[in-house]
């Protein structure tokens, strides 16, 4: 018995703790972001936002849950039941599963695989399988329609985005996201990869089907998108998925460029305040930056976004790739 | 390359690989994406122009043609004399008038009605009426949960009236001098 509990349900309560410990303050970010990004584009728009549910409208993201909660949902006739509901726990699933691996201080990482970067993007990657299924399940052209631009736009710029992260591994040595950081000590990679990071931000903008490649659900044209036939919960779940994913991909270019938990400068002002919070606010900049780009630019054309990823972002990423390889080399900076 | 054909005839060699490279740098650096960027950073910081409805409203012009009103003398009798010049002149035939002699001989209204779904808010009732009796009050939040509720009868326009007098009385003052 004694074993038993010290053998497996012991460490079985840490990790659920654990856990617990990562989702409830990711949903509340969640939570938080959507009302965040309504009171941002607002001010850009010299509108208020969000201003009449609690304090500054601060209780808005729960008012929009409990709505979305006891709202009737549908399910379309002709639709595929098991896959339709499926699709949006897949999406909602994959953008929280991948926070495993994130690392939020040194050590505190829930599952410190030596592989943690390919488990990222093989999570992030594995995201489209939401989208696509739930454009397939909903039997509507609508969202037919936007699950074949979504599948199309996720795949070719996840191309340049794994050119950008073997550059940073260039620079490592190591797909431990840990090892990751603590190589950023000297100077973040921000600095020297600089066109290498705009091109990952502009590529995980474009894998979380964020304005202004929000094309699989651009409500000019397709409605809704991939998303027409969801309502309740299941799109509930669609939405808590994206934005959690948006969380996930500020998360990596933290990680991968602004030296994740780190503080700006390795002295005494900045040194006092933990790293988890100097990780979270590097995140909370990123996901300023999505909102921003969001209020700054219209939306692409789909041919254009297809050109962008492959004649622009691919084949420069490519020759950034062998350039930093070339330095590396060249200057005997290889990581050991 | 079709900055070439654009500027190849009139410009030389030289200043067209100038233009390229202009271009170019333009589009490496993100210079227009950066401006636009700058752009609605700046706008937000600047004041919001929203006016918060239901807590702020915005000025109301004593012509403002709202909802109908039927006014009464200060003695409390009904100014309307059934003269139907506003139902006459009504272009959405929204109003109906009925009338007879009353027992102290005078003539008055026994019926009107104002289909509120009808009307265009053109404001002739208001003009042709020879005793300002019928008026378009400074009201504009009168909407219903049903269709019914906007059939207004003269006894919903009289407590109109009584409601939006001291407003109404006002607005006439100061329109007066443009009669």
């Amino acid at each position: 018995m004694a074993e038993f509990w010290s053998g497996f349900l012991l460490p079985l309560i840490i990790i659920v703790l654990k856990i617990l410990a990562i989702v409830v303050p990711l949903l509340v970010g969640v939570a938080y972001m959507t009302y965040a990004e309504r009171k941002i584009m607002g001010a850009m728009q010299l509108r208020q936002g969000p201003s009449i549910v609690g304090p500054f409208g601060l209780l808005q993201p729960f008012a929009d849950g409990l709505k979305l909660f006891s709202k009737e949902h549908i399910l379309p006739a002709g639709s595929n039941r098991v896959l339709f509901y499926m699709a949006p726990m897949l999406t909602f699933f994959l953008a929280l599963v991948a926070w495993a691996v994130i690392p939020f201080d040194t050590g505190m990482v829930l599952a410190d695989i030596n592989v943690g970067i390919l488990y990222l993007f093989a999570i992030s990657s594995l995201g489209v399988y939401g989208i696509v299924v739930a454009g397939w399940a909903s039997n509507s052209r609508y969202a037919f329609l936007g699950a074949l631009r979504s599948a199309a736009q996720m795949v070719s710029y996840e191309v340049s985005m794994g050119l950008v992260i073997i550059s940073v591994l260039l620079c490592v040595g190591s797909l431990n996201l840990t090892k990751i950081v603590e190589a950023q000590q000297t100077i973040w990679f921000a600095i020297p990869l600089l066109p290498m990071f705009v091109i990952f931000f502009i590529s995980a903008l474009a894998e979380t089907n964020r304005s202004p490649f929000d094309l699989p659900e651009g409500e000019s044209e397709l409605v809704a998108g991939f998303m027409v036939e969801y309502s309740s919960m299941p799109f509930a779940l669609f939405f808590l998925g994206e934005y959690a994913n948006m969380i996930l991909m500020s998360g990596m270019t933290s990680i991968l460029f602004l030296g994740g938990w780190l503080p700006p400068l390795p002295f005494a002002p900045f040194t006092w305040i933990p790293g988890p919070i100097w990780f979270a606010l590097k995140i909370a900049l990123c996901l300023f930056v999505y909102v921003w780009v969001r209020a700054t630019m219209p939306r692409y054309r789909y041919d254009q976004l297809m050109r962008l990823g492959w004649k622009v972002f691919l084949p420069f990423s490519l020759v950034w790739v062998v350039l930093t390889a070339g330095v590396l080399v060249t200057f005997g900076w290889l990581p050991k | 390359m079709r900055g070439r054909r654009w500027f190849g005839a009139r410009k030389e060699g030289d200043e067209e690989a100038m233009a390229f490279l202009d271009r170019a740098a333009r589009s490496l650096f993100l210079t227009e994406l950066l401006g636009g960027l700058g752009l609605t950073l700046r706008y937000m910081f600047k004041p919001k122009v929203t006016l918060n409805y239901p807590f702020e409203k915005g000025p109301i012009s004593p012509r403002f043609r709202g909802e109908h009103v039927l006014r009464r003398y200060p003695g409390g009798e009904e100014r309307c004399i059934a003269c139907k010049l506003c139902e006459a002149v009504c272009p959405a035939l929204a109003i109906t008038i009925e009338a007879e002699p009353r027992d102290d001989g005078s003539r008055r209204t026994t019926r009107y009605d104002i289909d509120m779904t009808k009307c265009i808010y053109c404001g002739y009732c208001q003009e042709a009426c020879p005793v300002d009796a019928i008026v378009m009050g400074p009201n504009f939040e009168f909407s219903t949960e049903n269709r019914e509720e906007l059939f207004y009868n003269k006894q919903k326009l009289l407590a109109n009236g009584d409601r939006w007098e001291a407003e109404i009385a006002q607005n006439l003052a100061a329109e007066a001098p443009y009669r």
